[in-house]
Formats: C-alpha cells, structure tokens, sequence
C-alpha cells in the first residue's frame, strides 16, 4: 500500500474480477504488480528466496542503487530453497534483505517443531550472512532495522538476515481453528497486551500526536473504504473465458486455441451447467 | 552461400571420416561404409521450399544475410565438394557459438550454472566464456540447482535472460518445483505481467554406463507441465540454431541436449541464422513410412535407414525437434502421404514422449492411418551400469528396420 497498490486493487485480487491485475488467476492475497516492483506471490513455501536473489544479481549487475527484499516465515526457513538461496546471496555478494517473520507457528506446528537451532539469525551467520534479531512488535525498531539493513545491503553488496519476532494472534487462514493446538489465553494474552498496533498507537498518543477521538475517525473511515472496496470488486465481472488459455505462452499456440474452441462449445451449449457470469470471449 | 552437410557416408570420402565414433560400434561402422549411398549431403534449405538459394521468409526478415524458420532437407545430389564455404565444428562448440553470439548482442543475456565459469562447463559448452564476459555474466553457482533455478526466475522476472545449465539433465529434478510451479507457471498467474524467458538446458539421454541417475530422460517429466516449451537438439545446425532462438524467446524453454551427441561434427552456415522453435525438421523425404524421432534416435533411425532403403522401402524420416508443443503440421502432412507411423524415442514407454505423441496423433490424424501407430522406446527400467544391459535397453537400428518391415509388410 506505501507503493501505491491501492485497496481497491487488492480487494480486485481477492475478488479475481476483470479488474484484478492477475487476471483472476491466483489465489487470494497472491497480488503482484510489476509497476510496483512486487512480483507477483506464488504459493509454493521459500521459493521466492532464491527469486530474490536472482534480482539482486541482476541489480549487482547493472550496479543499481536498489536491492531486493522477499519475507518468509519461521516455517519457510525449513525449506531447502531457503538455505540454498542464503548460501548463494552470501557467495554472490548479492543485495538482498531476507526478512523473517517469526510468529512462532506454522498452520498448527510451533518454532520448538519446526527448528531447535536458537531461532533463524543464526541460520544466517551460518551461512556468513550478517543478521539482524529485532522485536518485530516494535514498529519504530523494526523500522530503523530495516533501514540500517538496506543501507548495509546497497553500499556493501551483501544480503542481511532480519528475524522480526512476533506472535500470530489469528488463525492461519479462514479454514483453520488455532484453538485446537493452542491455548485461547495465550490468543488473548498477546492479543490484548502485546498487540504492535496499539503500542504504536500508545507511544503517538502519549507524545500528543494522536488521540481517542482521532482513532475512532480513523476507524471508522477505513471500516468504511473496506467495505465500499469491497462491494464494488464483489459486483464487478469476471475475466472472460479466453483468459483461461492466454498468457500461458506470449503468443497462443494451436493446441490451445483448439482446446480454447472446444471449451467455448461446450459452455456454450449448456450454460445452465456452467457459471454466468463468466462472459465466453 | 554457405552450405551445411553432414556426410553420413563414409564411402564418398569427400569431408573424411566422419566423427561418429561415439555413436556406433566399431562393427556397425564398418557396415556403413560397405555400403554406398548417393543420399549423403544435407542441404540447408530456407522454409518456402526453395533450395540451392538462402532467402529468409518475408515475415521474420532480420539482418540481411539471418535465415530464420530454416530447415535442413536431405537433396538429392552430393554436391558436398560444390562449396567449401562454411565451417565444421562439433556440437558442444557449436551451442557455444550461439551462446556467445547471444551474449554479444544482447548484454541482458547470462549463464548460470555449476563450473560454468573458468571451467568452461563439464562438457565445455561455456569454455572461455567467462574469459570474455566477466565472473558476473558467467556465474559459478554452490551445488543448489533449485537455489540457482529458483534465482534465473527472479532474474527473468527482473530484466535479465539467463540461461540455466544443468550439469546432467536429471540434477534438474532438483529443480523441478522452481520449474513446474514458478517458470512455467508465472506468465500466467502474474497476468501477464512478468515475463520468464530463461533457457534451462543441459545433457540427458543414456550414456555410455554413466549409471541409472546420470540417464534420465527429462523430457518425459517436463512434458505436461504448462507453460514450458521444450526443444531438443541433435545435429550441431540445430544444436546452435535452436540455442539462438530459445535465448530469444520469451517464454521458459527447455532445450535437451543428449550427452552422446557432443562430439558429432558438421559445417555450418558462417552466416548467422536462427532454427524456428516449432518447427519439426524433414531429414530425408519418403513415400512408405513416416519415422518420427528426436535426439540420438535420429542418428539410430539414420543408419537403420541405409538397410531399409537397400531394402527397398523408403521413409519418410521427421526429427520433431519440439517436443512441446509438436508440430503437428508437419507430421501431419507426413502421415498424411505415408499413411504409416514409427515412432523411435530414447524414452521410457509409460509417459513418454511417444506416449503424448501417439495421443496427439490418434486425436488430429485417425482417419488418415492405415496401420496402428507404432513405438519403439526404452523399457521401464532404470538404467543399468552393465555395458551390455544398457545397450539393451536403448532402441537400436536392427530393432528399427524389423519394426518397419513389420509395418510396411
């Protein structure tokens, strides 16, 4: 959103409309926007970190003032492509700034299941990358991390390990139930005293550059944008049917322009069995 | 005009011995030069169908003197001794002239993989690469192929076209998720907002006893993945042809070379031109059979060929080159004439390319067939170390003559 992917856009993507920028062709929260620099996310776990990596070395090629940056989780770190694509950017010279959020589970599987090295900074210095272990709740320090981070990375040519510390308060995604493997007190304990958001806000209030009544605007305003957001990427039209068979190649060859034929054929000859609000073309 | 010939005669004498050592025994080359064969020059001819003349097809008119779409035929007469024009080299040499002729025309162009730099490569496609271009743009990478894979895709995604080799073609599968799930998969799920146009390529085939890990034949695993074009090579022409047009290309492409056919020597053009990717190449016109093969099955079915001609039939002998998507024009207007189809793979049978190819051909081409469609693959074996139990399990010419005399009657 600092970028300047709007919410619109991003409710776009959730909705897969024709407005979304992936064509309706990733899962939700699975944007990217090649304006913005941000490629586009895939699902399967760490293999953006070798990506990166391979951006950073076209940057080091062309001796960009630019890095790479990618974010994982504790989970991902556990993934062979994570300590492949470390070793590299540590060879390479490459910059890149490989960010961790650590929030102590993966779906149901705690850190002390995942890994029993002393969290994943020192994951890097194994591999001679410089790492860097801040709480990630704090919003000014994981700032000034981050910033020192970059820095280190374009001047010197070298990749940083960031492990921001934190806590996953929700569940893992809207098919999972977290209070089956953890303890609902531990949810709130975290949940209601160490929520990053409402010590940021505690530390602008007690300096007066915020108040009460500045929150309860601020909510409500975005309660509103989101659901406006919302609704009108919920009422716009899906991509059309020759979105299923373009982009595969950048021109459409002709096995795919039979089976694109075929497929109109058949949706057009029983429409009541397929959805109607995909528009044939 | 350069012309580009490789003599599969040795009685005619004309270029020497052919360097063939490698892909037959001693026995089988003896064979060869006993018998005589007029048919021994292939000519290069441009894709309307003109021969003795280079004209570059009006659409893909580039510099002057670039053939594209070209596509080497077998002509009639020798006229090997007509020219001397041109310049004979080995395959591995000749994938690193189109190598390096794409590295000097596009600085965007780059070599990822294990003892590519200073080394040169194992089987020296990449020698002095490094030299000329710097450590950067010929980069040693630690033994990560998913690692390295995974960094041409962000590479790509970014700006640059990096090509990727794999030492043996089954290290790979190392890499398969980078590949399946992100190369072939981006284009798309990015709507069309990044592009992938990394060259991802390296030996495969079965060795001489490099052992069942060291013998994969990847195409078979890559074939269904969507968003990948797979080329494979099997003349130096080609191999340097398909090169310069897959580093071209936009989209991820896979080019398999075979790890037997390195050494294979020809001329080639001394002008530059560039293989079309879809394109299947007609090796030797015919009217009984088509013989659709890739790879070192085609040098298999060409000596085959010498007995079944003597024999009296005449095959039609298509190199499909891409292995996805196929060219199903130009098989189809082969099947279309013959009637008749073998198919010669290196393959397993299961999942093949045979496998896909035979699918593809029943759908397009069932009512011009008068004969169930025919395959000779490997077994579904891994590939044993023992000399002679590997021999058996590739496809070997004597196989293919009894299978045309089968078919054809």
């Amino acid at each position: 959103m600092w970028r300047g992917f709007t919410l619109q856009q991003f409710a776009n993507q959730c909705y897969g409309n024709e407005y979304d920028l992936g064509k309706g062709r990733q899962m939700p929260v699975h944007y990217g926007s090649n304006e913005l620099n941000y490629l586009t996310v895939s699902s399967p776990i760490a293999t953006q970190v070798p990506q990166a990596v391979g951006a950073a070395y076209g940057l080091k090629m062309d001796k960009k003032d630019a890095c790479a940056v990618t974010y994982f989780g504790d989970g991902g770190t556990s993934e062979g492509d994570f300590h492949a694509g470390m070793n590299f950017a540590a060879v390479l010279g490459a910059p890149v700034l490989f960010i961790c959020r650590n929030n102590g589970w993966a779906i149901s599987t705690p850190t002390s299941e995942q890994f029993r090295s002393d969290g994943v900074a020192i994951k890097g210095q194994a591999y001679g990358v410089r790492s860097i272990r801040v709480d990630g709740n704090d919003a000014l320090a994981v700032y000034f991390a981050v910033k020192n981070a970059r820095k280190m990375a374009v001047e010197e040519f070298r990749p940083i390990l960031i492990e921001a510390l934190t806590y996953r308060v929700g569940h893992h995604s809207t098919s999972d139930d977290s209070s089956k493997y953890r303890s609902v007190d531990e949810i709130e304990y975290w949940r209601t005293r160490r929520d990053p958001v409402a010590r940021l806000r505690m530390f602008l209030q007690s300096n007066r550059w915020w108040d009460d009544e500045n929150e309860d605007l601020l909510r409500q305003d975005l309660r509103t944008q989101m659901m406006s957001v919302l609704h009108n990427a919920e009422s716009k039209k899906k991509p059309g049917l020759s979105n299923l068979f373009e982009d595969v190649y950048d021109v459409i060859p002709q096995n795919l322009k039979e089976q694109e034929q075929e497929t109109q054929a058949i949706v057009g000859k029983y429409p009541k069995d397929y959805p109607s609000d995909v528009p044939l073309d | 005009m350069g012309l580009s010939s490789i003599a599969y005669d040795l009685g005619s004498g004309l270029n020497g011995p052919m360097s063939i050592s490698h892909l037959s025994s001693p026995r089988q080359q003896l064979a060869f030069s006993a018998k005589s064969c007029s048919r021994a020059c292939i000519t290069v001819r441009a894709a309307d169908g003109n021969s003795g003349s280079m004209r570059a097809p009006p659409s893909t008119v580039r510099a002057s003197k670039l053939v594209t779409n070209a596509v080497a035929v077998k002509s009639e007469t020798a006229s090997i001794a007509a020219t001397k024009s041109g310049h004979e080299l080995l395959l591995f040499e000749a994938l690193r002239e189109g190598l390096e002729e794409e590295m000097e025309r596009d600085p965007r162009v780059c070599v990822l993989g294990e003892d590519v730099g200073h080394y040169g490569g194992s089987y020296k496609v990449t020698k002095g690469l490094a030299e000329k271009f710097g450590d950067l743009r010929v980069l040693d990478t630690p033994i990560a192929e998913n690692s390295f894979t995974g960094m041409a895709v962000g590479a790509a995604m970014t700006g640059l076209r990096p090509i990727v080799e794999g030492m043996n073609m089954g290290f790979l599968l190392l890499a398969y998720n980078q590949i399946s799930n992100n190369c072939g998969m981006l284009h798309y799920t990015s709507g069309g907002q990044f592009t992938i146009p990394v060259v991802i390529r390296g030996p495969g085939g079965v060795g001489r006893q490099l052992g069942a890990e060291h013998s994969q034949r990847l195409e078979s695993y890559f074939q269904s993945v969507p968003g990948l074009q797979m080329v494979a090579c099997s003349t130096p022409y080609n191999a340097k042809g398909l090169m310069k047009a897959a580093i071209r290309s936009e989209n991820p492409v896979i080019l398999c070379e075979h790890v037997l056919l390195y050494n294979l020597k020809e001329r080639i053009p001394d002008e530059e031109y560039v293989c079309c990717l879809e394109r299947a190449e007609l090796v030797r016109p015919g009217k009984d059979v088509t013989i659709l093969t890739y790879s070192r099955m085609r040098h298999h079915v060409l000596q085959a060929a010498k007995s079944l001609i003597n024999k009296g039939y005449d095959p039609e002998i298509i190199d499909i080159i891409s292995l996805k998507p196929f060219d199903l024009h130009t098989i189809g207007n082969s099947i279309k004439k013959t009637h008749k189809v073998l198919i010669v793979e290196e393959c397993m049978r299961t999942g093949g390319i045979g496998a896909s190819l035979r699918a593809s051909i029943m759908d397009n081409f069932w009512d011009y067939l008068d004969a169930p469609i025919m395959c000779l693959s490997s077994q579904d074996v891994p590939t044993p170390y023992a000399g002679t139990l590997e021999e058996a399990t590739v496809v070997q010419p004597p196989q293919i003559v009894k299978a045309i005399k089968q078919l054809c009657g």
